[in-house]
């Protein structure tokens, strides 16, 4: 009617405000919507996975899952319901074979390519509309075994919108071809090529003689610093890891194998190693649309100390990582991994062995932190070199271009 | 002989005690805790007292400072040894002084003229002999095992001044003082404590199950999420190796990120630490002693990797807010007076 485009127009005109409702897997506490939750699997016949062990109270709002008990196991194999590249999937991602914000997305762009191919429009009803709705148990099934990082929602964003933009005269073939293909070129650019132009200006940034520190394995700055060897710079790195998950190991392989000299430290070796560093280079899981950098645990530690040294830190992130999430500390949405994690045996000795047992103890295993604004000088994305603070402006300018 | 038998076993206590120290260094710390290092040293020392053959107040100092020496060199890391060498040898100087009947209650750096005018006053020699010194001396020394043996006690029953209800306290690794402090204070108040594990020994597990089994609330996070959680804490009470001439600390590794974190949150950070623990030593920043442990990676690539793994960090005063000590709770700035109370400056390097 002629109001509704006259209210749309006014919309479009103001920035658009869509506040969205909190997603379920923050809303832990609230038993009215873990029941709505449990329902709606129940109808996308999808098992519920319960949670283990006990939860620190200032994150009884978040799931805690165990890794022995992954949701799978409450699955008849082979699934009616869910096509078997996706179960596949939701295992790697619950075990943590497969890790990392990127891997999480391009591997989860390619099940759905998979799911796409296998799929035939069933009669009396339209690919576009059909398809989104097939898609949505898996999501949810996704979503169980490991919460959705912010690159995998806006991939499935993207995905939704290029399924629901499919015009209805369209051939099946011809429908399918055409989203294996925005598929391969989302990975392509928003990847792919972002990697390369992220490169490109980090790059200018590294001097010879430099002494850079890394945390953790994130591919991205894996990929910065072997196209920098690459380029001859002389440099040495120092790869700081953290328990439980001693991601740093893997990142030290990569960049060993390359031939770059690298020295090895824990994390609360921070304060020693930080005086002969020259720069810090950090990756990002993302970038909040107040300018908080969200990533893996630690990262913010990493910045406090390096600031208080007066070492620069310098983000790297692609701008399919940006979100319009706003957050100001670890609490409110965050992970919790499974807290066996934690224990360990030193001299023989197991301590935490039987935790379960102490009514009183608690082990809390954070996967994401969020570092504010003030410590990281400079992020380098796909559309260059920015100030923390940029973000919105940025999320701006990418929802106008689409 | 009795008395060659007595020497022979004062040599043999003395070997033991060094191979003790010398063990303690490789890896996971001090297989005794520094309480109990310091309870040894003194009742060494007082041994050595009784049973050496000295004759005036000279000769005694000489005897305790090359067995200090000796101690000190078993085990550099372990500063409670110096320190208690330094209290017996200011304890004889004061029963030396009390013995002569001079004050020596003023103390020689109290005032700068008295400083100057003096000059080269103190040219003591120590060498007149008094009959009773040697019992003196052996009295002052049980008066300080006695101290020594309260401390813990002590800070303890501070706890209840400092920690009130539904509180979130962090602390860093195991400490046996603060494990005391906070089970004093859970008696009779509910609180929750979060411990960071502090890798790779893992001392927080420790810890963590030691608090948990006296029923406080506890968690046990990894060292990467101190500063995620830090924003919910109202407290930080540690403890340390070592307390510097200046206030600052040497402890355990990733102790200063912690500090730093709560300077951030403005959160206060408290130390308990027993008088004994104080040493003349000054460090400033940049000079860090590692002790190079070689963490375990197992992995083909070690060879090709440069691995650190220091056991101490050093923390400047300015991070710190509150000494709790035996003797009361005292601010950094202060620290330079307590040891001057404690400690002669002549003795200051052994």
């Amino acid at each position: 009617s002629g109001l509704g485009m006259f209210s749309t127009i006014i919309c479009g005109f103001l920035s658009p405000l869509v506040v969205k409702r909190l997603p379920e897997h923050v809303q832990v506490d609230d038993p009215a919507v873990v029941k709505r939750l449990a329902k709606k699997l129940e109808r996308q016949q999808i098992p519920l996975r319960s949670d283990y062990g006990y939860k620190v109270s200032l994150f009884s709002h978040l799931h805690q899952y165990s890794r022995k008990a992954p949701l799978t196991q409450l699955l008849s194999i082979p699934s009616t319901v869910i096509h078997p590249s996706i179960v596949r999937l939701g295992l790697q991602y619950s075990q943590g074979i497969v890790a990392g914000s990127n891997a999480r997305s391009v591997a989860l762009l390619h099940a759905f390519k998979q799911v796409i191919r296998d799929y035939t429009t069933p009669p009396n009803e339209e690919l576009s509309r059909d398809l989104v709705n097939k898609l949505k148990p898996y999501i949810s099934f996704l979503n169980q075994c490991r919460p959705l990082s912010a690159s995998m929602g806006n991939a499935i964003k993207y995905i939704k919108k290029e399924i629901s933009n499919i015009p209805s005269q369209c051939k099946e073939e011809e429908a399918k071809t055409k989203l294996l293909k925005c598929i391969d070129r989302y990975i392509e650019e928003k990847i792919v090529l972002a990697a390369k132009a992220i490169s490109k200006y980090a790059i200018e940034k590294i001097s010879d003689g430099d002494v850079i520190l890394v945390y953790g394995c994130s591919s991205l700055v894996n990929h910065i610093l072997c196209e920098a060897f690459e380029k001859s710079r002389k440099f040495r790195v120092i790869v700081v890891d953290s328990r439980p998950r001693l991601e740093g190991r893997e990142a030290l392989r990569r960049l060993v194998q390359r031939g770059i000299s690298c020295t090895y430290v824990l994390i609360s070796a921070l304060s020693y190693i930080l005086p002969e560093v020259s720069k810090v280079f950090l990756g990002a899981h993302a970038l909040l649309a107040n300018g908080y950098v969200m990533s893996r645990v630690g990262t913010s530690q990493i910045a406090l100390v390096a600031r208080t040294f007066n070492v620069p830190v310098l983000v790297c992130c692609e701008t399919y990582k940006f979100c319009e999430r706003v957050q100001t500390d670890s609490f409110v949405s965050n992970e919790l991994d499974d807290p066996d994690d934690l224990m360990v045996t030193r001299k023989g000795k197991t301590q935490l062995e039987n935790w379960q047992d102490v009514s009183s103890l608690g082990l809390l295993n954070l996967v994401y932190d969020v570092t504010p604004p003030d410590f990281v000088d400079l992020v380098i994305t796909d559309l260059g070199m920015i100030p923390c603070t940029s973000v919105p402006v940025v999320l701006r300018v990418k929802n106008l271009d689409q | 002989m009795p008395g060659a038998d007595k020497e022979a076993d004062l040599t043999e206590r003395i070997e033991a005690f060094l191979a003790d120290l010398k063990r303690g260094g490789c890896g996971t710390g001090p297989i005794r805790g520094s309480g109990e290092t310091a309870r040894e040293t003194t009742a060494l020392l007082r041994k050595v007292t009784a049973q050496a053959r000295w004759s005036s107040a000279g000769d005694l100092m000489e005897i305790i400072r090359k067995e200090g020496r000796r101690m000190t060199a078993a085990q550099p890391s372990e500063t409670t040894v110096g320190n208690m060498v330094l209290r017996v040898l200011k304890i004889i100087r004061e029963e030396y002084a009390r013995s002569r009947g001079s004050s020596e209650e003023t103390d020689q750096q109290e005032s700068l003229h008295k400083l100057l005018t003096s000059g080269g006053l103190s040219e003591e020699n120590f060498r007149q002999h008094f009959v009773h010194l040697k019992a003196n001396v052996i009295e002052a020394i049980n008066e300080l095992l006695t101290e020594l043996e309260g401390t813990t006690d002590n800070i303890a029953m501070q706890a209840l001044e400092h920690i009130h209800s539904n509180e979130v306290i962090m602390t860093v690794g195991r400490s046996r003082t603060v494990e005391a402090f906070l089970k004093d204070a859970a008696r009779k108040r509910k609180f929750h404590v979060i411990v960071a594990e502090c890798a790779p020994f893992c001392q927080g597990h420790e810890m963590a199950t030691n608090l948990s089994k006296a029923s406080i609330e506890t968690t046990v996070i990894a060292d990467a999420a101190i500063f995620a959680v830090m924003s919910r804490v109202n407290k930080v009470i540690i403890g340390t190796q070592t307390v510097l001439a200046n206030g600052g600390l040497r402890a355990v590794n990733g102790t200063h990120t912690v500090a730093l974190a709560a300077r951030h949150h403005s959160t206060p950070l408290i130390v308990c630490a027993p008088m004994f623990k104080l040493s003349p030593q000054v460090l400033y920043g940049q000079f860090l002693r590692p002790h190079g442990l070689v963490f375990a990676l197992t992995c083909t690539i070690l060879s090709k990797v440069n691995v650190h793994c220091p056991v101490f960090d050093y923390v400047p005063p300015e991070l710190i807010t509150l000494f709790i000590s035996n003797i009361g709770g005292n601010a950094p700035s202060y620290i330079y007076r307590l040891m001057s109370e404690l400690y002669h400056p002549e003795d200051h390097d052994l």
